[in-house]
């Protein structure tokens, strides 16, 4: 990613948050909120989970009236009471993953509500399809107005949501975490667009927890921290380091402290691993005391290998082997058993049960070993849960609450807790730090440098550049489903990984 | 392994502090308690105003007419509490008694003929585990399938006869009171069963992993549990104990027929969900699922003494089976309405006094990360 041509001049003030409270019961999400979006800018949003970034998108998109403070659009206040009024006023939010009507076309569900109607009140398809391509023609994207949605990319779905904005004539377009499902390529597309329309003469209010995007697309940079505005800054002004400052309040020393160890017996040996249509010839070595990384393009079958290794998946070839020993295909019962703990990528679908407490949640996967006769009491899981989340510094209020209230780093304590009080000897982590806050980010990272430190074999898929190379002993890289080069931490850099991720690189098959 | 352990946290103060007893008065200020207060008060109610409805002989009705309902709610329970459902419980209690009745015509011997039905129960709480957890079939399609199919087998078997000569001995046995309580003899083999389910729902593993598939299938493969085996074995056991449920119903009635215990499984779900088990799984407990059965056997009871007609009974079990399914939400919404959100959104920040708005650059006067609340 280069260096972005900035807008020539500031416009004026499309859109204003001012000193805006929002509150829950007890709990205030938004205290003194600011922000100030001029036509023509793309403008980030940054803070760590919980700072209050949601809530604000909520407002804007007109989901939460805010109990104090104003809204100003060109400088007169207005009154966001839901959704339609918000859209009225120009604001389109595109959200993680949009949800689009699957059954529907592409320009059905772009034109939702407002089709183009011809005689006799029938909808104008011609005309509704024509509209349709025009919009993704000012885009640049090639998509079929007449397919349906079902089957689209997570980016393409953004896109039809980007191409709705633009019928609606958005002057402010909204996006949170737009980029956290998305492939690099799929990040460049997107911030062209984002480009064309901030220099269009639209707002953009971009949110992300990637900082080389947020410096990548963004002219200025807003942080919050605990529901407050901290500060509003040129980008060009601001280093990376001085944003995370802000948003923690604190230095974060090194976000990936990993230790340098001296890898030991091999623990973990795939051979072979084949899953037709998935991925194929699969093979690696994990020791202990190492952290691999699997990198790769999304889709390119990570999460899916280990899953095969996990047994929650099935495979058709090959063999995974804990410490010489054979693993049953398809059993995760038996993977636990052999010392495999599988933190998913999945938190809320995969990771956790949310409607279980948090000590429920942190002792499933040992109910067996906690039973006393076959009887399980509630008091010795409470005790196992309250000593790992002391460990782990896991902040919940009630360990019988349910996990969902806990905020989304905590959540990720709670599978690590959940799965480390298995005594693992080999640990994969699924996208670890995922929609996790800087802070909780770097204890992940410093908890899977000292557990390799303390032998534990690791595998990390991840897609987060950075943190791959930054933590990985080894970057395994994937590409459609193969493994395509095994690099070394000495020769890892973003180039290398990435030629191989799109298939660019080395592209023999990797001996273990 | 070596994790650092700093300080305690809230959540690991909150672990110590919290009295254990207080999870099980939480346990009771649920559905269970509202249900079975509900069932007291009937019972009061009952009481006073029916005539003849606590006599010790009215009581032996009573609890007769609930023992097979509360036999099959016991492993159904488990089974909805996956968030499954077997519909063809009352099939398969009237495809046993047939059974029982042709092969005693045939001339075996009852000894034999019980094991033969409860095997054959197996079998056809087989057939729906199979096609719910290989074929991958929702169960609620399986088991309407399953409730007309064997249904449609006890005909076949029996025709509209009727097998009644049973020995003496076995139906006296079963209709057979404690002394002079009128408390029938089988409703303690029935609490050793209602005691074996409840412990192994809320004090195993077992039931753990029951409540994490039935909350989130996904979440409960990935920590290892054989969602698919533990389904299966849930039909199986369903299945046997609704043959156990057809043999005591024949001998309860000294009757084998073909249409015996027609309609029960709208009784039995009934029960369940009065009890507080939610319909989508992964809540609910079996004190509830007891008081439930209680309570729908007392009021139909309580109507039958006021002469109240066998239709207007089942409108009465629809009704509560309608208002067992609506009152969890109803009071969800009341809760809504009545106190503020509780957490608010899961990653609001706690409230606390206000403080800098910006953040020093001064190391000195840094928040210490664990002052700084939780995220």
């Amino acid at each position: 990613m280069g260096e972005s041509p900035r807008s020539p001049a500031p416009g004026a003030v499309v859109l204003a948050l001012e000193d805006v409270g929002k509150s829950f019961g007890a709990v205030a999400a938004l205290r003194g909120a600011q922000l100030e979006l001029r036509a023509g800018e793309a403008h980030a949003l940054v803070g760590e989970n919980g700072a209050g970034k949601s809530t604000l998108v909520k407002v804007l998109a007109g989901v939460h009236g805010p109990d104090t403070g104003r809204v100003l659009l060109d400088g007169q206040p207005v009154h966001l009471d839901g959704p339609a009024a918000a859209r009225a006023a120009g604001i389109a939010v595109i959200y993680q993953e949009p949800t689009l009507f699957p059954d529907l076309s592409v320009a059905e569900n772009i034109f939702m509500g407002r089709q183009p109607l011809g005689s006799g009140r029938r909808i104008d398809r011609r005309e509704l399809h024509a509209r349709c391509a025009a919009l993704f023609e000012r885009l640049g994207v090639r998509l079929d107005p007449e397919r349906p949605a079902r089957g689209l990319s997570i980016a393409d779905q953004q896109m039809v949501e980007i191409a709705k904005a633009l019928s609606f004539d958005a002057r402010v377009l909204v996006m949170d975490e737009p980029t956290a499902a998305l492939s690099g390529v799929e990040v460049e597309r997107l911030f062209t667009v984002a480009r064309a329309l901030r220099d269009g003469g639209a707002a953009v209010l971009f949110i992300s927890h990637r900082f080389e995007e947020v410096f990548d697309l963004c002219d200025r940079i807003t942080v919050m921290r605990d529901g407050q505005w901290v500060a509003t800054e040129d980008a060009a002004d601001l280093t990376v380091d001085q944003v995370v400052r802000l948003m923690v309040g604190r230095d974060v020393s090194s976000l990936f402290p990993k230790q340098d160890v001296e890898p030991g017996e091999v623990v973990l040996s795939v051979r072979g691993l084949t899953r037709r249509g998935v991925f194929s010839d699969v093979s690696f070595d994990v020791r202990a005391g190492e952290i691999v990384a699997l990198a790769g393009l999304v889709g390119a079958g990570r999460s899916e290998v280990v899953r095969a290794v996990f047994g929650v998946d099935p495979y058709d070839e090959g063999s995974v082997e804990v410490a010489g020993r054979a693993l049953r295909p398809g059993r995760p019962a038996a993977a636990m058993a052999a010392g495999i703990a599988l933190v998913p990528e999945d938190r809320r679908q995969q990771g956790l049960v949310m409607e279980l407490s948090v000590e429920r949640n942190a002792t499933l996967t040992r109910r067996w070993q906690l039973a006393k006769g076959g009887l399980l009491s509630s008091r010795a899981e409470r005790a196992t849960a309250a000593e790992w989340s002391r460990k782990l510094q896991v902040k919940a209020g009630r360990l019988a609450d349910p996990v969902s209230t806990l905020s989304g780093g905590n959540q990720q304590k709670v599978v690590l807790a959940k799965w480390l009080s298995t005594e693992p000897r080999v640990l994969i982590v699924d996208e670890p730090t995922r929609g996790i806050d800087v802070g909780t980010k770097a204890e992940v990272h410093r908890l899977l440098s000292q557990l390799a430190a303390d032998g534990l074999a690791v595998v990390m898929v991840s897609s987060e550049l950075p943190e791959v190379l930054g933590m990985a002993d080894r970057v395994l890289v994937m590409h459609e489903g193969r493994l395509v080069d095994d690099i070394p931490r000495a020769r890892a850099d973003e180039g290398s990984v990435m030629l191989a991720a799109t298939g660019q690189g080395r592209t023999t098959a990797v001996a273990p | 392994m070596a994790v650092d352990t700093p300080p305690a946290t809230p959540a690991g103060q909150a672990g110590a502090q919290r009295p254990p007893a207080a999870s099980r008065l939480r346990l009771l200020g649920s559905g269970d308690a509202v249900i079975t207060f509900v069932l007291v008060l009937f019972l009061l109610v009952a009481a006073l105003s029916v005539e003849g409805f606590a006599s010790a002989r009215n009581t032996g009705f009573l609890l007769l007419d609930v023992v097979v309902i509360v036999l099959i709610a016991l492993p159904l329970t488990l089974v909805i509490v996956t968030g499954e459902i077997d519909l063809s419980v009352a099939s398969t209690v009237g495809l046993s008694s047939a059974v029982m009745g042709q092969l005693w015509f045939a001339g075996l011997p009852l000894e034999t003929v019980i094991p033969l039905c409860l095997l054959l129960g197996a079998v056809l709480g087989a057939v729906n585990g199979f096609f719910v957890t290989r074929l991958g079939l929702p169960s609620l399609a399986v088991t309407i399938g399953t409730l007309a199919l064997y249904r449609g087998l006890a005909f076949v078997v029996l025709g509209d006869r009727a097998v009644a000569d049973f020995p003496r001995s076995w139906t006296t046995w079963a209709i057979s009171t404690i002394g002079g309580t009128g408390i029938p003899v089988v409703v303690v083999p029935l609490l050793v069963l209602v005691l074996v389910t409840a412990v192994v729902l809320h004090a195993t593993p077992v039931g753990r992993s029951l409540y994490a598939m039935g909350n989130s299938e996904d979440a409960a493969r990935f920590s290892g549990i054989d969602v698919g085996r533990t389904k299966f074995w849930l039909f199986v056991v369903t299945g046997v104990v609704s043959a156990l449920g057809g043999v005591y119903w024949t001998l309860r009635y000294g009757s084998a027929r073909a249409d015996n215990a027609q309609g029960l499984e709208l009784q039995v779900i009934a029960a369940i969900l009065l009890g507080g088990v939610s319909i989508f799984g992964g809540r609910g407990g079996l004190l509830g699922v007891l008081a439930g059965a209680l309570l729908l056997g007392s009021v139909r009871n309580a109507l039958q003494l006021e002469n109240v007609p066998a239709d207007v009974l089942n409108i009465v079990t629809g009704g509560l089976l309608v208002v067992a399914v609506v009152a969890p939400q109803v009071a969800g919404w009341v809760r809504s309405r009545t106190r503020p959100r509780p957490a608010g959104p899961p990653n609001a920040p706690p409230a606390r006094p206000a403080p800098d708005t910006r953040p020093s650059t001064d190391p000195a006067v840094q928040v210490p990360a664990d002052q700084r609340g939780n995220r």
